[in-house]
């Protein structure tokens, strides 16, 4: 029997027929076209001495080798306050896997592995909880509720997360338009995964109970780079309160996402915003991709109530997959599956680079534990198989036309999963776009992760009391709030600092410095926002830091300059030095760069010597260019003692 | 209470709901001056004060609503939640044995209180089913609700209904009994069971769990398949307690009722066995002995049943600067027997001895323990002690204070004669005094000593 999908050409007839175009090259049509529908959960840790829940140090990191004692625990689905059962608490159970804590004394106690109940709420992150969501502007609770929010993957040793909601509503004003919050909670950070193999998964306990927040928004962004431009704007007004942890993993997004028909799917985990807009735009055309799908399979098969696969064990006598023996030893079970109507769909394009066929071998790998490589199929890019040998498969297995096969193998343990696990994905391409939450990756792409939770999944903390908020606790809070992030932004336009400086001003969370600087120091902010966004941007990414540093030493330096009479220009040559050594004083840094104070008109007198001596050798030059030699010749002397261009001018008029 | 609108509201709280005519499970829009707020209206913990209502809003969070900032309420609809457990039938498999399931309250099945914001028990063998489903692999389960009530609620009646209860059962030919308990007195339970419930033909185990079984990560489900596997399967036919060893979701320990103690307020490891080794270890594949020697499981359905307590028992933890009242005012009020859990090796000090002088005249019974748990009490080493027994304090060995305080309720249910409650407190049952202490028996090991450290770090805590 000969193959009639050839997978190559599939994958390109099928990328063009769902009218794919790369991100540099979509333009908004594009998204409108295909439904672009996007909002953020966007997590922020908060910087505290202490844990959420307990009296833990929050902030302190090991390596994933360093641990004092381990210990397991399995995860059993519970049922909700409202007597159901999660779907990917479900999920979770079937996977069957022992989870493994490594734990280190310094950064861990009792509660965090649940042997100890919750102390009560730190209150130093509940009030930056607080300003955040005033900042968001929105509705405060008169109590704060603890809730418990199931997650059974073990990256929280209780099996739920303690979180609480903080305020409802609100909303961001962006720079073209509004995009409306959902809701602000208070929660505790997961643990960090150090492996997950087979039916193992290992995490470490120190980042585990670190309070966080999370702001969630309504899908109101409409192409990729909105999502961008919100989740900066959020990360932006956190970073403005100065309370929050920045850094690798300080703050992190999940992104939701939907095209027109499709369903909602969480990215979970993007720690770049730069990642947003090709996570987005690929997902976006992946459920439209699996819609597709879905109408291919419903033209073939309209009732797929009775859609099955048929399945057959595969003697290795029959099959000798030198790869998997490789991986899996003797004890390894060969796996044929067919299924029905499915030519020409394992090779149809979903992601740039990925087919349908991954969507099944990431569900095996998730659900049913087996390690990558586990499958192969009959439209896969790189056979492993013979046609020869497909053509036996082909036999055992009856197929008809217009099926698809594959071949799975693992542990015999895990093969009822497995098929179970086929079956229903396969199922659901009839169905559409499966809720689920996806895991990304640099390139762009995502893989599945696991079922999207619910609502299903919150329960009150019985071990808790309700906090209420006073108003006039809310009020006090209020009262010192740091202005929006907008207005810095309309601030920092007015003043005529280019806009490419505005991000990182933001990301460092400067203009509390810079507008000190304008209103202390009198110094332009122009100047004060090209100093930092340009100058201390550079030096950051050239010169290595001392742990001492810190931008209030800016504001001395230019209160120093000013105070010895000096030019801020010579801010720009010292600031190496006091980024690497920030104790030294800014008269051994002047010393240091071999700064000499000299007068304005000892400077001046030079330039009538100069400019005969430029003449002299350069008659037939332009007048500019014998002031740019000057300039050049005195500007080591002139810089900080003497404005430039005034000394420029200065020139030109001797 | 199904006919209650008003679920746990009180004052004025109470008030703002009738105002608006909102029922609990209402969904409703509030506003407020903080803002709209929209959700389902839950009922309210009877504790909690009366200036909130609480909503779970459409994400599923649960929020408190000041009433003094509401402005308004609407109800735009009604939806109760009816929190059950999935009830499936138990099924029976032919080959299994038999293990009858004796239910008196406790975590190791739960579910949600409004009335408390806590966590009640749920029970019956189609709930267990629904929780925890590996159980029919192990056995054929049937249940009985004795009573509903929690661990701090036990107390002789309840000891010696279950006495009569398990006694029933054996008769009935059941392979095992399995006790489900709260963990707080769960060792006091099982002591009296050890007393009352002698010389079983099949395993008797008490179980509990640390984490309530709402939780993902409760230890129910796996302490119960390590019940059922013990009563069903395993040979030891003594009253046991099964609780986790590790923390870890590894293995159960198989603990005597009369050496065993809830030592930590909340670890799920904190069933432990006082100066001796635990029975045996247990899995859901099997019982592992630990100790060689004990009570074999038999075909014969000879067992002793003696459900008796005195009540007018009490024990007193002795501290420094005690007061002889203490002794005085259990001896004024009628007390008949006292446990005292002395100093060292079972010591309390001059001041007390006159009170206790007066005890031993008027026909009180007065036990010594020692508050270290752990070793024997010593009361020839110095002269105080001497001085005690000469004025009628009687040594009760390396029995646990708890235990001690037991059995002398069940020795003083049975006779008032001192020399007879004597020989019955002081002849060992099921180990609640041993003859010798093993060099294994006190292990209370030491962080931050590198040897430990390396042990703590090699197996699961």
């Amino acid at each position: 029997m000969q193959n009639p999908i050839n997978p190559h050409e599939n994958y390109e007839n099928t990328l063009r027929e769902i009218g794919y175009v790369p991100l540099n090259k979509a333009t908004q049509e594009d998204y409108d076209r295909i439904g672009f529908m996007s909002g953020l959960e966007v997590h922020q840790q908060l910087l505290t001495k202490e844990k959420l829940f307990c009296h833990c140090p929050a902030g302190v990191f090991q390596n994933s080798d360093d641990y004092d004692a381990e210990l397991i625990r399995h995860m059993r689905p519970t049922l909700s306050e409202l007597g159901e059962y999660d779907g990917t608490a479900l999920m979770e159970f079937r996977t069957r896997k022992e989870i493994i804590y490594h734990i280190k004394n310094v950064t861990t106690c009792t509660y965090e592995v649940d042997d100890t109940p919750p102390f009560s709420i730190n209150r130093e992150a509940l009030g930056i909880s607080l300003k955040i969501a005033m900042l968001c502007k929105m509705n405060i609770v008169g109590e704060v509720h603890i809730t418990r929010k199931q997650y059974l993957d073990g990256s929280i040793p209780t099996g739920f997360q303690r979180t609480a909601i903080i305020g409802v509503g609100g909303e961001l004003p962006l720079s073209h338009k509004k995009i409306r919050l959902i809701q602000l909670s208070i929660e505790e950070d997961s643990c960090r995964e150090i492996s997950d193999i087979g039916h193992v998964r290992v995490y470490k306990t120190d980042r585990l109970g670190m309070p966080l927040i999370e702001v969630v928004t309504h899908p109101e962004c409409v192409n990729p780079n909105e999502v961008a431009e919100t989740c900066n704007y959020i990360r932006f007004l956190n970073r403005s309160t100065g309370n929050v942890r920045t850094g690798m993993g300080a703050s992190r997004q999940d992104v939701n996402v939907s095209c027109a028909g499709g369903s909602r799917v969480e990215i979970k985990g993007v720690s770049r915003i730069k990642w947003i807009p090709k996570l987005t735009h690929n997902e976006a055309f992946r459920q439209w991709a699996l819609l597709a799908i879905r109408k291919k399979l419903l033209d073939r098969i309209s009732d797929y109530a009775s859609w099955k696969t048929d399945w057959s064990y595969i003697d290795k006598k029959v099959l000798r997959l030198q790869l998997m023996e490789k991986e899996g030893g003797q004890k390894y079970k060969v796996v044929a599956v067919n299924l029905p109507g499915f030519a020409g769909i394992l090779s149809h394009f979903l992601q740039p680079g990925k087919t349908f066929a991954d969507e099944l071998t990431n569900r095996l790998k998730v659900i049913a534990c087996l390690e990558k490589p586990n499958m192969t199929h009959s439209e896969d890019f790189m056979q492993m198989i013979s046609p020869f040998e497909w053509d036996k498969i082909k036999e055992i297995l009856g197929v008809k036309k217009g099926d698809a096969q594959l071949i799975f193998w693992g542990p015999e343990e895990d093969i009822t999963t497995a098929l179970e696990t086929i079956s229903e994905r396969c199922r659901m391409a009839f169905e559409g776009v499966p809720k689920e939450t996806r895991k990304s990756y640099p390139d762009g792409t995502t893989i599945f992760e696991r079922v999207l939770p619910g609502a299903d999944r919150m329960y009150p903390d019985t071990d808790s009391a309700a906090i209420p908020l006073s108003n006039e606790y809310i009020e006090q809070i209020r009262n010192n709030l740091p202005d929006d992030v907008i207005i810095f932004y309309h601030r920092l336009k007015e003043w005529e600092v280019p806009e490419d400086t505005f991000t990182y001003i933001f990301r460092k969370n400067l203009f509390p410095v810079i507008e000190k600087i304008h209103t202390q120091l009198r110094v332009f902010p122009k100047f004060t926002g090209l100093f930092f966004g340009h100058r201390l941007k550079y030096v950051e990414g050239h010169y290595t830091a001392s742990p001492d540093f810190n931008y209030d030493l800016i504001f001395d330096l230019f209160s120093f300059l000013k105070k010895e009479k000096l030019q801020f220009d010579l801010a720009v040559r010292m600031l190496p030095l006091i980024y690497e050594h920030p104790n030294m004083d800014f008269n051994s840094i002047l010393e240091s760069i071999r700064f000499r104070k000299s007068s304005k008109d000892d400077i001046a007198a030079r330039i009538g010597f100069l400019k005969q001596r430029f003449m002299k050798d350069h008659k037939s030059e332009s007048p500019d260019a014998c002031t740019n030699w000057i300039m050049g010749q005195l500007r080591r002397v002139a810089e900080g003692n003497v404005d430039l261009r005034e000394l420029r001018k200065r020139i030109i008029q001797v | 209470m199904a006919d209650d609108i008003f679920q746990g509201y009180k004052g004025r709280a109470l008030e703002t709901l009738m105002k608006y005519n909102i029922r609990v499970w209402g969904q409703v829009e509030i506003d407020s001056t903080r803002g709209k707020f929209l959700g389902t209206v839950l009922p309210r913990a009877e504790n909690d004060d009366d200036l909130h209502i609480v909503v779970k809003i459409p994400t599923g969070y649960n929020i408190g609503i000041d009433i003094d900032t509401i402005t308004g309420i609407i109800e735009t609809g009604y939806k109760k939640a009816v929190y059950k457990i999935p009830e499936k039938e138990f099924p029976y498999t032919k080959g299994l044995p038999k293990v009858k399931l004796l239910g008196t309250g406790g975590t190791i099945a739960s579910r949600l209180d409004y009335r408390t914001g806590a966590v009640i028990p749920a029970f019956s063998p189609g709930e267990l089913y629904g929780a925890v489903p590996e159980l029919a692999k192990i056995c054929n389960l049937t249940t009985e609700k004795l009573f509903a009530v929690f661990s701090e609620n036990m107390g002789p009646e309840q000891y010696k209904k279950l006495a009569v209860a398990i006694g029933k059962e054996i008769e009935n030919g059941i392979d095992g009994i399995i006790i489900g308990h709260g963990t707080d007195t769960l060792h006091h339970t099982a002591t009296a069971l050890s007393f009352m419930v002698q010389n079983p033909p099949v395993p008797i185990i008490l179980v509990g769990s640390q984490r309530s079984s709402d939780r993902p990560s409760s230890d129910a489900a796996l302490n119960l398949q390590h019940a059922a596997y013990a009563a069903g399967h395993g040979d030891i036919a003594e009253v046991m307690v099964s609780m986790f060893g590790p923390t870890s979701d590894e293995y159960g320990l198989l603990h005597r009722g009369t050496r065993v103690r809830k030592m930590h307020s909340s670890y799920r490891s904190t069933f432990r066995t006082i100066g001796d080794t635990p029975l045996a270890t247990v899995t859901t594949k099997g019982v592992k002995p630990i100790k060689k020697e004990y009570n074999h499981r038999r075909k014969d359905r000879k067992v002793v049943i003696t459900p008796v307590f005195e009540e007018k028992v009490a024990m007193v933890y002795y501290y420094p600067n005690m007061f002889p009242d203490i002794i005085d005012s259990l001896v004024d009020n009628g007390y008949k027997g006292i446990i005292i859990a002395g100093t060292g090796l079972g010591h309390v000090n001059k001041p007390i001895y006159p009170a206790i002088e007066r005890a031993a005249k008027k026909g009180v019974h007065i036990y010594m323990t020692v508050q270290t748990l752990w070793g024997y009490v010593h009361m020839f080493v110095y002269d105080t002690g001497r001085d005690l027994m000469a004025k009628g304090i009687v040594p009760a060995a390396n029995m646990l204070p708890e235990v001690a305080y037991i059995k002398l309720g069940w020795a003083l249910g049975q006779t008032n004669v001192p020399e007879e409650v004597k020989r019955i407190m002081l002849t060992p049952i099921c180990d609640d005094i041993t003859k010798r202490e093993p060099y294994n028996g006190y292990l209370v090991y030491q962080g931050g000593l590198p040897e430990v450290e390396e042990f703590i770090k090699k197996f699961h805590k």
